[in-house]
This record gives structure tokens, sequence and C-alpha cells, in this order.
């Protein structure tokens, strides 16, 4: 057995340590590139959103470079996701393709389901391994979710482009070699001490803004362009709503976010009153935060068709107007362009500097 | 913050109580109907859907939402100056293991960010998944808008379940929701049998299904839909999926295309699904699938938005049809 899983951000790192621990044999699958969005747009059915269009790609070139199961997360609704394997496994089996799938859902909903799925793909472990395994490359996904958290927050300030960026791979790097709970804390450290040691500019007058949406085009930079990066490159201070830690985890606190779930719900009383699957609650949960803590304005990231945040679009143009706030809502096909995108937030960011300008003294504008 | 009034004071002696023709009508009307009606409430229903409510809706409504959200806008839109209230509930769960779908639950907090422009709403929060005493308690707030009796409330719902289960055997008797709201026309004596899978609220939407079903009976189809299989029928059939679907509704679009596919009882399956419509295009794959595995009966998916022509429509289901009978060896 050669087991494989579609990418995400960072989540092969993740599944790279927990599959190691279990002594399982896995492949990472070829990163997603333009070619994984082709055969995933050929395969999957026409409107389904983005996310499973990809990661049918993922899965497809995995069976190409030798895997035979693939490993798939499940879920109990009322978002598309949780019924995502079942219909990959259609849709591969109908061009012909030979693999087995093991879906891991929700161990809070279907405890014996989990346990089995890890029987399946790991027999001669115990569950109380498979426990120690979990958790320990769960302390480590969170240290790498915290250092991207700082990432975003420091990245705007960095003197040399490019710096904080290479700082924060070094720290991965020395992250994804550590094994024990010591090591991942040493490395943790050291890792953090790299980004901390890159050279800032805390002068330097940036924007805010908060970046929230479905959590597969936040975490996924192939998706969104790398919007990330390029905005904080121009001068923008970042928060994002999803991590991935967060959201693979079974707590409902959140300790990378540090807003539970709860708050989410309280913070969108009003305007999205009751979950509506995915993050459709906590993208207008958040929004309501980064109004809160002064941000400037709010970018939105969305695939087409997605239930969950085209309600929070939805609701977004009357939020806006209420809080007088800019939001900039970003709806993702695989016919969307990397410039088109990047217009409109040079668009965006201009309209926000002339807002703070208009509040009470800021910078010129000056054209880079 | 949003349009949503139960204060005593502004409950005017006998409330119009407006209900969209959309989305869920014709799965309940019967019930809350009654429900208004035995509290004493005019009821208000919006007119069948025609094009100015189309456009309406589509005008309002964000323009990446599904064409029977954005068609209830424009219901609610409609019913917004005639009535006290339109009733707009927030139905999350009709059962204990699974959801409507997320635009449901979303669906009083999407008319409510219409502003200035959104009618007062009556809406309460439907969850099964809570139990049976969340459930009645938000009957009991919903029917506080016309009395402060418990227990006519109680009456009055129990009433509407009685003409709901009036309602259903009809339905189990062959006949469509059609037929009963009187939109149907008769059959010309048939001699094809079409299964019509798909939503309530886009089969018998006369305007967005571009008349599917009258245009079959016309063409000589006999039609059958889901509305007519026990759900007993549809349970069993949805043992064939190895993980239980978790939205009520596409269990029953599910349940009914497999029973069609799997029985034979008819000549030919449409099913028919809106764009943009998120748990469709996973069933759809499931199916498709299954269609193509057993390979009985002939299949065709139709997908309508708010461009599609009824010519096109027209001819594809003409085809479908000389298809089926040519299959029969009645015509060559």
């Amino acid at each position: 057995m050669r087991a494989s899983f579609p990418h995400m951000g960072n989540i092969h790192l993740l599944m790279s340590d927990l599959l190691e621990r279990l002594e399982v044999e896995y492949i990472v699958a070829p990163p997603t590139t333009t070619k994984t969005l082709e055969i995933g747009v050929r395969h999957a059915p026409e409107f389904a959103c983005l996310p499973l269009k990809i990661t049918v790609g993922n899965f497809i070139e995995a069976l190409d470079t030798g895997a035979d199961t693939l490993l798939m997360a499940g879920g109990t609704g009322p978002c598309r996701f949780g019924y995502y394997a079942e219909t990959q496994k259609r849709v591969m089996e109908q061009i012909g393709l030979d693999f087995s799938m093991v879906t891991f859902e929700s161990p809070a909903a279907h405890p014996a389901m989990f346990v089995k799925a890890f029987k399946t793909i790991a027999p001669d472990k115990s569950v109380l391994q498979v426990w120690r395994a979990l958790k320990t490359s769960f302390a480590k996904g969170r240290c790498f979710d915290l250092l991207e958290k700082r990432l975003l927050q420091l990245r705007a300030y960095e003197v040399a482009p490019g710096s904080t960026t290479a700082a924060y791979e070094a720290g991965l790097e020395l992250m994804s070699k550590a094994k024990s709970r010591e090591q991942i804390d040493a490395a943790y450290a050291e890792a953090l001490a790299l980004l901390d040691e890159v050279p800032l500019d805390r002068e330097r007058e940036v924007l805010k803004i908060g970046i929230v949406g479905e959590f597969y085009m936040l975490l996924e930079p192939f998706v969104n362009f790398g919007v990330e990066r390029w905005l904080n490159e121009h001068d923008v201070y970042l928060e994002r709503s999803v991590y991935l830690t967060d959201w693979i985890g079974p707590s409902r606190r959140n300790p990378v976010l540090g807003v539970s779930d709860a708050d989410v719900g309280r913070l969108a009383h009003g305007y999205l009153s009751h979950h509506v699957g995915g993050e459709g609650q906590a993208t207008i949960g958040h929004t309501m935060k980064y109004i809160e803590e002064g941000f400037d304005g709010i970018v939105h990231l969305l695939p087409f068709t997605c239930m969950p945040e085209t309600i929070a679009k939805t609701i977004f143009p009357r939020l806006a107007r209420d809080m007088d706030i800019p939001v900039l809502s970003f709806v993702i096909d695989e016919q969307t362009g990397k410039a088109g995108v990047i217009t409109r937030l040079e668009a965006f960011l201009d309209l926000l500097w002339s807002r703070r300008r208009a509040k009470g003294g800021v910078r010129e504008l000056v054209a880079s | 913050m949003l349009g949503r009034v139960t204060e005593r004071e502004t409950r005017p002696m006998r409330p119009t109580i407006g209900l969209p023709q959309a989305l869920v009508y014709h799965k309940y009307f019967p019930l809350w109907g009654e429900f208004f009606s035995y509290l004493g409430a005019d009821v208000a229903v919006s007119g069948p859907t025609d094009k100015r409510v189309l456009n309406a809706g589509l005008e309002a409504a964000d323009s990446e939402l599904c064409l029977p959200v954005k068609l209830f806008f424009g219901h609610v839109l409609e019913l917004a100056q005639q009535v006290d209230f339109v009733f707009v509930p927030r139905i999350v769960a009709v059962e204990g293991d699974a959801f409507t779908c997320p635009k449901l639950l979303g669906l009083p907090d999407m008319i409510g960010a219409l502003g200035e422009r959104a009618p007062s709403l009556l809406s309460e929060t439907f969850n099964m998944k809570r139990g049976m005493r969340d459930f009645y308690k938000s009957v009991y707030k919903v029917g506080s808008v016309c009395t402060d009796s418990s227990i006519k409330v109680y009456r009055a719902w129990r009433s509407g379940l009685r003409a709901q289960a009036d309602y259903e055997r009809q339905l189990l008797g062959g006949v469509t929701p059609l037929d009963v709201l009187g939109q149907g026309i008769p059959e010309k004596e048939p001699d094809l049998t079409i299964g019509v899978v798909g939503h309530a609220y886009n089969v018998y939407d006369r305007h967005l299904s571009m008349d599917l079903i009258n245009r079959l009976r016309k063409s000589g189809g006999r039609v059958v839909t889901g509305e007519m299989l026990p759900p007993k029928v549809i349970e069993r059939e949805l043992q064939r999926l190895p993980k239980r679907l978790f939205w009520s509704y596409e269990k029953e679009v599910v349940g009914s295309a497999f029973h069609f596919i799997h029985t034979g009882d008819v000549d030919g399956i449409i099913f028919l699904l809106s764009f943009a419509c998120g748990p469709d295009s996973l069933t759809q794959v499931l199916i498709e699938h299954e269609a193509r595995k057993t390979s009985k009966t002939p299949m065709m998916s139709l997908v309508v938005d708010e461009h599609s022509g009824e010519a096109g429509m027209a001819t594809r289901v003409e085809a479908f049809v000389d298809m089926l009978r040519w299959q029969k060896g009645r015509v060559c």
C-alpha cells in the first residue's frame, strides 16, 4: 500500500509527519499546478466548487506517480465538502482508475469510523499509538500555523523584500525535521527566533486588512494567486480567519486564532444568526472582529458556487454599508486569472489609502 | 437588527401573512396556509413566477446565488408592499440526521440584508436536530403573531398537519403539486411514462422549469415524480449509497431517481436541476453514475438558469421523447 492525499497549503507537512509516525508508506502528490487544475476540470462535475476539481486533479496525479490508496476527510454537512470523497471516488472510478480510498470521518460524529480508517492504513498500530501520533503531529501542525500567523503580521514591515518569507521557509524546514515533543518545542523556538531576527522597519505605515472566506481558498496559495504575499509586500498587515489545525481539529476553541466558534456566533449575530456550514458564519464573525479592531478593509475569497460563502457575500453589502468598511469579494473558479485579481487589489489598496488620508492625516499617496 | 418583528404592540388584530410561492412552498403550503388561516390571519400567496418576479429577484439577489433563491427574493419583494409579515422560516433540519440546504439555513439573513427594502419578516428557526420540544417552541413563536393562546396555536398546528397529510396522500395517489394547485393540464392518452426528478421548487415552478410537466403531458407522456413515492421506497433506494446523504431534500431527489433507474417502471427519466445548485452538483454525479451502471432506462439531465431559452429546452425535451418512443418501437 502506498498512500497519498490532496494538497492544501501546508497540509502535506502535517500529513507526512503523521504517516511517518504511523509507519505508513506514502508519497506526496506532485505540487498543484495548472496541469492539476486541467485534469480536475476535465473529470469533475461542471458546477462543483473549485476545491473538488483541484483535489481530483491531485488524486489522479498521485495515482500516476505510484500511489494506490487515497486518503480523504469526510464530514457531516451541510457544506458539500462532507460528500467530496464519495463524489471523487465515483468520478475516478468512471474513468477506470484502480485505487482504494480511505475516508476519515469526524472523530466527534463517527468515532468508530474514524478508528476504523486508521486500522485500514496502519493495521499494526494500536488505538493508543494512533492517538499519540495524532497528538504529536497536531502539536507540530499548530506550530506551523503559529509561524504562518506571525509571518502575515511581520512581512509587511520587512526591510529586504523576501527576507521574511525566506526565514519562514527555513523555519518550516527546521520544524519538519523535529520528531519528539522536545525537538518540536526547540525547533519552534528556533524558527520563531529566525522570523523575529528579520530586520524590520517598524516606522513604516501599513494598512490592516482582514482576509476571510472559504478555507481552501485561504490556505492554498495556488488558487488564491499568493494574495497574502502580494498584500504583505504592498505594505499590508494581514490577519486571516482560518488556520489549518483550527479547521481540522475537533476543538471549537480555535487556539491558533484565539476566537472560538461561540465567539464567532456572537459576533455574527444579527447579520448571520445561524451557522450555514463551512466558514460562512466565521467569515461574517471575523469581519465584525476586524472592524472592532479598526482594520482598514476586508478581502473575501470564495470558490464559485460555494454555498456558505455565497450567503456571506449576499450579506456583505449591507454589513459594509452599516459598518462603513470596504469589502472586496473574489469569486474564484478555473477561469480566474491572476492579472484581474491583482488589478482589483491595487485599486482596493488605493481606495483604502485615500480613506485613511481622508480620516485625518496620513502619508500622501505615493505612486511606486 | 434584521427586519424581524414579534413585538406585541405592533401586532395588527388580523395580520396579513405573505407566503412566497417559491422554495419550500410546493412542499409545505397546505401546512402553513392552514396554520395561519386557522389562527385568523389573512394569507397572501405571491403569484406564480413570471418574468417580472424573476427579474426583480435577479436584480435584488447576489449574482452568485442559485436560481431558486434569486426567485425567492423576487417573490418576497412582490409581497413586501401587500402584507404585514412575510413568512421566511429558517428550516435547519426536518429530521434528526440531515440538514436541508445551507441556503435555507441562511435565508432570513439573506433577505434581511436587503435592508430598507426588506419587508417585516416572520421568521423562526426550525431544527429537528434539537428535538420536538424545540420545534414546537418555534411553532408557538410563529403562532404568537396571531394569538396569545397556546392552545389555539396547538390546534392550528394540528389542523395544519392534517391538511399536509391530506396533501401528501393526494400526491402519493399519483398527482403532482401542480394539479393540486390547479396549474396542471390533464394527460392526453399517454403512451409513455416519464419520471421527472429534481427539487420541487424547480420542477413545479412553471416559469423556471419552462412548464416541463405540462409540456411532457402535451406530448403524450404520463409524468411520475418523487412525491408519488412512499418515504419507505425512497429510504430503501438510499441504502445503495455507502455514505448517507446529509441533505433531506437531496435524499428525496436521489432516492426517487434511483427508484426510477432500477425498477424500470418508467420509459425515461428527466433530471431537472438549476445551475449553481451546490448539492445537486454532487448528486448529479451519484445519479448519472447509477444510471450508467444499470443502463436500463435512458436519462437526461436538464440544467436551467436565468439565461435558459425556452426553444432550447423544448427541442431537447422533444428529442428525448421521440427517442423514447423510437426505443419503445412505436414510431419508426
